[in-house]
């Protein structure tokens, strides 16, 4: 069996892979992207750990992320196409109204 | 032999996530996301969570992933939507704060490495989805009811988000 430690280092891996894809990416979808990466490695987390407790909790957990994931890409895709029609761009560094 | 699976999909899974990132066309970057919830799934079968990783696949890769391929089709870019070339100094910040953040994890994983106990505890049973469903109506029923109200409230808002207004509609 392999052990917990490993599930969570990948799990870490892939969340940084997301706080950086969120960090250095200009394209608004990618950052999109992260997000749903860092929401995945969270489940991962939260997986192991349900079996290493052998406590079924986690499953439900998970299951209510990805219904959060869903809702959170149905409205953030809204807003994406509202900013698109708006600025005619999905460049962030074009979205600077509101910036000092 | 689970070994050999376990760092097969590790391995997929970091390279296709490091690719989402950094890819410049959004296409693509869903092809490799999808790529990486597939490996994760099967990582998640191998923590005998057969039921998530069922949704991991239906769900994920299949629903929300097609949501953003459609969007993505939907703002029909040109290939210079995709940004200009970055400034050099944000380049090279950036790269300097992603080998900090992987510095950090390194770290921590150093200290936590050797100390948890074997994951032997579960039953033959564990994760199917009686299991889960046991778990989700009886324990976790309130929450199941709020993640409908949740989605309600998302699917009105991204109507409302997408809903033309009525002068674009005349002109």
């Amino acid at each position: 069996m392999v052990p917990l430690e490993y599930y969570l280092i990948l799990s870490g891996i892939i969340f940084t892979i997301g706080v950086s894809g969120v960090v250095i990416s200009r394209n608004i979808i990618i950052v999109f992207m992260s997000i749903e990466l860092m929401l995945n490695a969270a489940n991962l987390a939260l997986i192991s750990f349900a079996r290493q407790f052998a406590d079924p909790s986690g499953h439900v957990f998970v299951f209510i992320v990805m219904a959060v994931a869903a809702a959170e890409a149905a409205v953030g895709l809204a807003i994406i196409i509202a900013l698109f029609r708006n600025k005619d761009s999905i460049n962030l560094d074009d979205f600077n109204v509101m910036k000092w | 032999m689970e070994y050999v699976i376990f760092f097969a999909s590790a391995f997929v899974a970091i390279i296709c996530a490091l690719l989402v990132i950094s890819q410049k066309n959004p296409v693509a970057s869903v092809i490799y996301l999808i790529m990486a919830f597939v490996a994760q799934a099967i990582l998640y079968i191998q923590l005998s969570a057969l039921f998530v990783a069922i949704l991991q696949i239906v769900v994920y890769a299949g629903a929300i992933m097609v949501l953003f391929l459609f969007v993505i089709m939907l703002l029909n870019l040109r290939r210079d939507d995709f940004g200009p070339e970055k400034h050099p100094l944000q380049s090279w910040l950036t790269r300097i704060f992603g080998i900090v953040l992987v510095a950090e994890l390194m770290i921590m994983i150093s200290r936590g490495v050797g100390q948890s106990e074997s994951m032997d505890r579960a039953g033959a049973e564990f994760g199917n989805v009686e299991q889960v469903a046991t778990t989700l109506f009886t324990k976790y029923v309130f929450p199941f009811e709020l993640t409908s109200i949740l989605l309600i409230v998302a699917i009105i808002g991204a109507v409302v988000l997408g809903k033309r207004r009525a002068e674009e509609e005349e002109g």
